[in-house]
């Protein structure tokens, strides 16, 4: 109990990082999802933790705020993440964005009233969107595993790693006193899960399972934001149906190439929800 | 001056083919995206919820620049050739439905963002481009990319696949479709498209 809230999380996340590992024996056929049985057991907590505080919190959340406020809240939390992602650009060699990141914290923290207006976005200075899962990727470091975190949901074992990372640099969880850090941390989580309710819904349209539409949409999403909105576009996707469709090919240049992984809508925003 | 001048005329140049056929890929995702939201704007039954005139309004004006059976075959993948040319319809058919409605959900949920067109060049001969806009949040955040990938079909084009944030529509279904492939055959997954469709019509239809 005297633990801290981030250290506990920590741990929490090393100890569910081993247990998946050891789990991997149990393999499903899927190579990029080699612990699906343990994974969709995470998922399945997960999703009700979700169903049974978070989203309705969330709901109420939206249901109260009017949507200016809303938007300053992640205006505010988004501001400091821009340090941190500035912090990544400046490890990816991303130098000029870099120094965007940067002139957005100070436009922003200064003319913006502390983060609550992004007026650096509507000059023309552009959100990024980096973390250390990420910058591992642009070094070259391969998915591993997709492992679905308790309370933090989908990720792979490289984004585990960077998420202990994230959750070490993240200035609110290092807000002191442990008061106000707590408040910020739940009324971060419960503002980007609000953002994420919209997305919820299409999901549950969309899905024919939801487990691999979010696992799949995950993988997808991280491998295009490690190119930054680029990626080569896989082989198994190409036009050309003889090769689309002697997939095998595909999937093992899928398996062989690094820095390959990926969120949807959902992992998208769960992964800002929890990644900082 | 000089200057000025150059830039102005590459303006010129660049501009011209886009503004001038109608037929290019860009102009028509344009034409429709604004030509959908701008209904949306002015429909407060859509805004509030309502799928069904959702649906109404993606079949009328979205789906005929669409090539299903195109979608469904990359879906599938090397599964597709397994399927007889009558389970393939049926695979496209429920596959449409299910995008529909999906697509449909996601137009109710609009608020107020704008889509951003990013410059398109079509190069001679090309037969497979990708038209790139982008969504713009009320308020700020970050973009969100929305890329359409099309193919040239007759005069005209089809859009064959849509990635939303660098997440591929047609992709993301592939593993899913495999495994329903593998337990049960091309039928079982026909089966669980029809089961997912029609608890998606009965909750449109409580709405």
């Amino acid at each position: 109990m005297n633990k801290t809230l981030p250290a506990r999380l920590k741990s929490a996340t090393l100890a569910m990082l081993a247990a998946g590992m050891l789990a991997g024996c149990a393999s499903s056929g899927n190579p990029k999802d080699p612990v699906e049985g343990f994974n969709r057991a995470m998922f399945a907590f997960n999703e009700g933790l979700d169903s049974v505080i978070v989203k309705p919190v969330a709901t109420g959340y939206e249901a109260v705020l009017p949507s200016p406020i809303r938007t300053g809240v992640t205006n505010f939390f988004g501001n400091i993440d821009d340090l941190f992602i500035g912090v990544n650009n400046l490890l990816q060699g991303k130098i000029p964005e870099a120094f965007g990141d940067l002139g957005r914290v100070v436009i922003n923290t200064t003319i913006g009233l502390l983060g609550v207006l992004d007026i650096a976005t509507d000059a023309g200075l552009e959100k990024h969107d980096e973390d250390f899962g990420q910058t591992f990727g642009r070094w070259g470091v391969g998915n591993g595993a997709y492992v679905v975190i308790p309370v933090f949901g989908p990720r792979t074992v490289r984004d585990t790693v960077g998420l202990v990372l994230d959750v070490q640099a993240d200035p609110v969880a290092n807000h002191r006193p442990k008061g106000d850090r707590d408040i910020a941390l739940v009324l971060r989580l419960v503002n980007d899960r609000a953002n994420l309710l919209a997305a919820d819904k299409v999901v549950e349209e969309a899905a024919l399972d939801k487990y691999s539409y979010v696992r799949d949409a995950y993988l997808q999403r991280r491998r295009n934001l490690i190119h930054d909105g680029n990626p080569p576009r896989e082989p198994e996707a190409s036009l050309d149906t003889d090769r689309s469709l002697s997939a095998d090919a595909g999937s093992d240049e899928l398996r062989a190439e690094l820095p390959s992984t990926a969120g949807a809508v959902l992992a998208v925003r769960t992964e800002s929800v929890d990644t900082k | 001056m000089k200057y000025l001048l150059a830039l102005f005329s590459g303006l010129l140049i660049a501009a011209t083919p886009m503004a001038q056929d109608a037929s290019a890929p860009d102009v028509l995702i344009k034409t429709v995206t604004n030509e959908v939201l701008d209904i949306v704007r002015k429909d407060k039954d859509i805004q509030s919820g309502n799928t069904r005139k959702a649906i109404e309004l993606v079949e009328a004006k979205v789906l005929p620049h669409f090539n299903f059976m195109r979608m469904t075959q990359l879906s599938l993948a090397r599964d597709w050739r397994q399927a007889s040319a009558a389970q393939q319809k049926v695979l496209a058919d429920e596959f449409r439905h299910l995008l529909v409605r999906t697509y449909s959900k996601a137009l109710t949920e609009y608020k107020n963002q704008t889509i951003a067109f990013k410059p398109f060049v079509l190069k001679a001969g090309e037969t497979d481009v990708r038209v790139r806009t982008e969504i713009k949040q009320s308020g700020a955040g970050k973009n969100i990319e929305l890329d359409y990938y099309l193919e040239k079909a007759g005069s005209g084009w089809k859009v064959y696949d849509i990635e939303v944030g660098g997440i591929s529509l047609v992709t993301n279904y592939r593993e899913s479709f495999a495994a329903e492939v593998r337990n049960g055959g091309i039928d079982g997954l026909i089966k669980s498209l029809q089961a997912k469709n029609k608890t998606g019509e009965a909750t449109s239809v409580k709405k």
